[in-house]
């Protein structure tokens, strides 16, 4: 059982890795992005690309990709979803859906439905692990996921606190329009927060390609484990998502134990749980939600 | 020297028309007061002057400028700093992360975060809390510190004592007298007739959008202010304003 929890927070960090980018795009744009998963496979392809062109390790490719990710976010920003978010609440949710889309198909339409791994890229690294006893093992290669998982969302929030411009992000996410009259140029925030959210997504992709296999239409389980894990550790907040995503590893691996087929029900479950929780905590029931959503769309 | 110059705006909210035909001149180095009841076109005006709301019609100018498209952000940079009505901070950041949000314009001058700390001395033992947890008065003196961090040419301050205290309108202003004292060039919006005519050095009076009185406040006599507040002038002349 320990070493169900122990694989279980190892798994968990890997979950915050990958919600690092959808957290801090939600807490800084209140933009739900669709698109969250499918372009973390899009930086996996390109990270493996660039790997296998130069003959290079996956992680000096990474290097090499973060700028363009970050490049790619700024110009996502004011491209789409700059012009999106003037449209209102749906409009983004709607744009990033399509974007994931044309992801999804791009990237069928160039590498076909073959699944692929950078595993292979690292060697040993991949499936060598230490046994520290009691039963317990560790993956080396999920050990570093949680470092770096750690030091991403560690280093992330200390930029936001100690920073001019993760003040500036702060400023703006609390509220744009006075941020511009204290002279912050919130349309640069936010390409700036888009392009350090999609720099995560290319870490996080990277990792997803070292540790698993992946295919063009892999980003949608990706979303929908990022999105739990914001969802149970509180969205917006890094730490939080660190800690969703413990949760989130836990249950599954736990679930796991029970039943075969309990490892994404195991996860589901507590995220439904503590979905339900946040809804009676504020002094709603789910049916009340729902109901309040039908009448809203009729 | 005229700073800003305002010809002939108008503004909107919807279908209201709140800012109608008003032409105003502030000088370098003058306290204007402007004044007037709650729905006079005040706030609008002066939301229109910062960048913050757009103009149906008309020009501003400032130091020469023309600003009427600037967005607000870069007006910051030019110098034309706002106060908003109902302090609008950033209640989840510091005191400090608040006044040090308003130097993103990096606009140089007198006022950094020590001067501000000096001229607002309440504020001091404060730098560490959240700004949403401070009381009202000193909440206003966070936001005036935090638009002079932008060392503006121009500040404009909306609604200063509202919602304050009359302890905490004394404090504020008492701090406001190191900022009229650096010479600075202020458009104060104050519903306290009484202090807006003892700080001024020219009041403007709205009323339903559009300025009816204006003149030095050395020569504005508070009944001739009040009749303009109030619209008793236009009832005096058979309705023409």
């Amino acid at each position: 059982m320990v070493n169900e929890l122990v694989q279980g927070v190892l798994l968990g960090c890997y979950y915050a890795l990958i919600a690092c980018g959808l957290s801090f795009m939600f807490g800084v744009l209140r933009i739900i992005n669709l698109a969250h998963g499918s372009l973390a496979v899009l930086a996996a392809y390109l990270v493996w690309v660039i790997a296998e062109q130069w003959h290079i390790s996956p992680f000096l490719a990474l290097v090499i990709a973060l700028p363009i990710a970050a490049a790619a976010g700024w110009l996502l920003q004011r491209t789409v979803l700059e012009r999106s978010l003037r449209a209102g609440v749906l409009t983004p949710l709607l744009s990033t859906f399509g974007i994931a889309i044309v992801i999804d198909n791009l990237l069928f339409a160039k590498f076909g439905a073959d699944t692929r791994s950078m595993a292979p890229n690292i060697g040993d690294l991949a499936f060598t692990s230490w046994n520290i006893g009691a039963g317990v093992t560790v993956g080396q290669l999920a050990l570093i996921t949680a470092v770096v998982a750690i030091a991403l969302l560690g280093g992330l929030q200390l930029f936001l606190a100690r920073t001019p411009l993760g003040r500036a992000i702060r400023a703006t996410a609390e509220d744009p329009d006075t941020a511009e009259l204290v002279g912050i140029d919130s349309r640069r925030v936010y390409a700036a927060a888009t392009a350090i959210s999609l720099a995560t997504v290319a870490i996080a992709g990277t990792f997803l390609a070292l540790r698993a296999t992946f295919d063009p239409y892999a980003g949608s389980a990706q979303l929908i484990f990022a999105f739990e894990a914001i969802v149970i550790g509180g969205t917006g907040s890094l730490w939080g998502t660190l800690i969703g995503g413990i949760v989130l590893g836990i249950a599954q691996n736990v679930g796991s134990q029970i039943n075969p087929q309990g490892f994404l029900i195991g996860g589901h479950l507590v995220f439904f749980a503590v979905l339900a929780a946040r809804f009676f905590l504020a002094g709603r029931s789910p049916r009340s939600v729902v109901r309040a959503l039908l009448r809203t769309s009729a | 020297m005229s700073l800003l110059t305002v010809e002939h705006v108008d503004a909107r909210h919807g279908q209201l028309h709140a800012v109608r035909d008003v032409s105003l001149t502030v000088n370098d180095g003058e306290i204007l007061a402007l004044v007037g009841a709650n729905g006079a076109g005040k706030t609008t005006f002066l939301r229109s002057i910062a960048g913050a709301h757009r103009l149906s019609a008309g020009r501003i100018v400032f130091d020469q400028r023309d600003v009427t498209a600037t967005r607000a952000n870069r007006r910051v940079a030019l110098g034309i700093a706002l106060v908003p009505e109902g302090r609008r901070l950033f209640g989840g950041m510091t005191v400090e992360e608040n006044l040090l949000a308003g130097a993103s314009s990096r606009r140089t001058g007198r006022w950094n975060l020590e001067t501000v700390l000096d001229a607002f001395p309440m504020l001091r033992p404060l730098v560490k809390r959240r700004a949403g947890d401070l009381s009202g008065g000193q909440q206003q003196a966070t936001a005036i510190g935090r638009a002079l961090m932008s060392n503006p040419r121009l500040l404009l301050v909306d609604e200063l004592s509202l919602g304050l205290s009359p302890l905490a309108v004394d404090q504020v202003y008492e701090s406001m007298q190191a900022v009229i004292a650096s010479g600075a060039t202020i458009v104060l919006v104050e519903q306290d007739l009484g202090r807006a005519l003892r700080v001024a050095t020219r009041v403007a009076c709205m009323l339903e959008g559009r300025v009816v009185l204006e003149g030095p406040a050395a020569a504005m006599t508070r009944d001739a202010v009040t009749q303009a507040y109030f619209g008793l002038h236009r009832a005096a002349h058979g309705g023409a304003a």
